[in-house]
């Protein structure tokens, strides 16, 4: 019973049989079917995205640069300085101090909150398991990519710039997309 | 003038000569225009048989790119292997330059035409022995190659030139004689007789075998891909120009393009009618030169449209279709020319 692939196999196309008169025409033949090619190639769009001006579109689980997260109804910090992402980060990379929380001076919801939050982007491999390991939802990814710096120390994020409104500077795809 | 000293060929039709110096002078322009037309050509047109843009960022459309590549070679650092040998280390890629420039020089771009009163020919210059001062010249350029990759004193250098050296060789075999049938069948040498012989018919349909000989040997003869073995990047790190750098390499460069802009409008001389159009079509003079550069430019689109197309043959493939096929061929095809030629006259 001969095999006969499916729509879904690609059918290997192979050189063509060498030898004699019929091989030199065959081979002239795939010779002029390979410059067909090129030209039909010619004539459609460039695949290119034009980057800096033209950027492509992010899935929504794309993981990009972090974003801490404040309660909106209140406007406290969801994070509550436990050191969890810090403990889960493979890449060790984040620093959290924590401090008690006062009743002058209320933070986060929590006991206490993060004195100090800083993630080290250079040495970040943006694997996600700091938002994995937040029991409060306080880190999560976001889908920034354009985080190139000109010196190492600009790349220690500080929780101010964490928590401040990210500017998205990458569009994300739609469901359709 | 002629009495004292004993030309080399006869010369069809000699200017004054500050019209000479004139021409030389216009005639180099031209090419150097053309070189760089041919660079942007090949990376725009490869670009976008490859689905990309190719460089746009320089200019309109990219169009200063070859200019800065240029500017960018020439103002770097001059530098040379403590091995390599002074003099032909510099003098090399000059040898490559002159020979690609000089071949221009005999490319006829139209009939004699009266300037100013004077008849001037639009070509640097019309000798009986027309096209083998083309081969000449293509065949000194292997010294440049050959001497560029032996005072690099680089190892990868010297098997690139010997390779390149092998490669122009074999194939100037074949080119030669598959121009030999355009030259039996039109009874001359020179170039400008031949493009006045294909008034009635271009050369590309009786001499359709010629022709594809003529287009595969070339691309082999520039060194183009697909068969740029001489610079196989993959294999030879860079070939004969690999100890190069800056205005250096430059001219190498600018020389592999040139040859290529040489091959077509020798093509287009040879094969496909030179100034002439088809149809009947017979526009005023002027017209001419600009017909021969579009012709060009057409064929060098053609290496360009083979260069993205095909990969590279291995180097015993390359020799095999040089001598087994293309040569029996292309002396099969002028065996055959003559005797129609014979027979008919």
């Amino acid at each position: 019973m001969p095999w006969t692939p499916g729509d879904d196999v690609i059918a290997v196309q192979r050189a063509p049989e060498p030898g004699g008169a019929g091989g030199v025409y065959r081979a002239f033949g795939e010779t002029l079917r390979g410059l067909k090619t090129t030209f039909a190639r010619m004539l459609e769009r460039p695949a290119t995205f034009e980057y800096p001006e033209e950027k492509v579109p992010v899935y929504p689980r794309f993981r990009g640069r972090h974003k801490l997260h404040r309660f909106p109804d209140t406007g406290l910090e969801k994070c509550v300085g436990c050191s969890l992402c810090a403990a889960a980060c493979p890449a060790d990379c984040i620093r959290v101090v924590a401090a008690e929380n006062t009743p002058e001076r209320r933070v986060s919801a929590g006991e206490r909150y993060a004195a100090v939050y800083e993630i080290n982007l250079s040495r970040c491999i943006f694997c996600g398991y700091c938002e994995l390991a937040c029991p409060f939802d306080a880190i999560t990814m976001g889908h920034d990519y354009e985080m190139s710096d000109y010196s190492r120390s600009d790349l220690i994020f500080t929780k101010e710039m964490l928590l401040a409104e990210p500017l998205e500077r990458t569009p994300l795809r739609t469901a359709d997309e | 003038m002629i009495d004292v000293v004993a030309p080399f060929a006869e010369v069809g039709y000699a200017e004054a000569w500050w019209i000479q110096i004139l021409k030389a002078i216009i005639i180099f322009l031209v090419g150097f225009t053309l070189v760089p037309l041919a660079l942007m050509l090949d990376r725009k047109l490869m670009g976008r048989m490859q689905m990309r843009y190719g460089p746009n960022r320089v200019g309109p459309f990219g169009a200063l790119q070859p200019m800065a590549d240029i500017g960018k070679l020439l103002f770097k650092q001059q530098f040379r292997p403590r091995t390599s040998v002074g003099f032909i280390f510099a003098f090399a890629p000059v040898i490559s330059m002159i020979c690609a420039a000089a071949a221009f020089s005999i490319i006829p771009f139209g009939d004699t035409v009266d300037i100013f009163g004077a008849k001037v020919g639009l070509y640097g210059i019309d000798v009986s022995v027309g096209i083998l001062v083309a081969f000449a010249f293509s065949g000194l350029s292997v010294y440049g190659l050959m001497l560029g990759g032996w005072a690099s004193g680089s190892k990868y250098s010297f098997l690139g030139a010997m390779r390149s050296a092998a490669q122009l060789i074999s194939y100037e075999l074949a080119m030669g004689l598959s121009l030999l049938g355009v030259i039996v069948t039109a009874g001359t040498l020179s170039l400008v007789g031949i493009v006045e012989a294909q008034s009635g018919m271009w050369f590309v349909i009786p001499q359709i075998v010629g022709f594809l000989i003529y287009i595969v040997a070339a691309f082999a003869e520039t060194g183009r891909p697909p068969f740029d073995l001489s610079e196989a990047d993959a294999e030879l790190v860079g070939g004969y120009s690999t100890e190069y750098g800056g205005g250096r390499f430059a001219a190498y460069y600018a020389a592999e393009y040139f040859h290529m802009v040489i091959a077509s409008a020798i093509a287009v001389t040879m094969f496909l009618g030179g100034w002439q159009l088809p149809f009947g079509i017979d526009p005023p003079t002027w017209v001419d030169p600009i017909v021969v550069i579009v012709k060009t430019v057409l064929v060098v689109c053609f290496f360009v449209w083979a260069r993205t197309t095909f990969p590279r043959p291995r180097y015993d493939q390359l020799m095999a279709l040089g001598w087994k096929i293309l040569l029996p061929l292309a002396t099969v095809n002028v065996i055959v020319t003559a005797i129609l030629v014979v027979v008919t006259h």
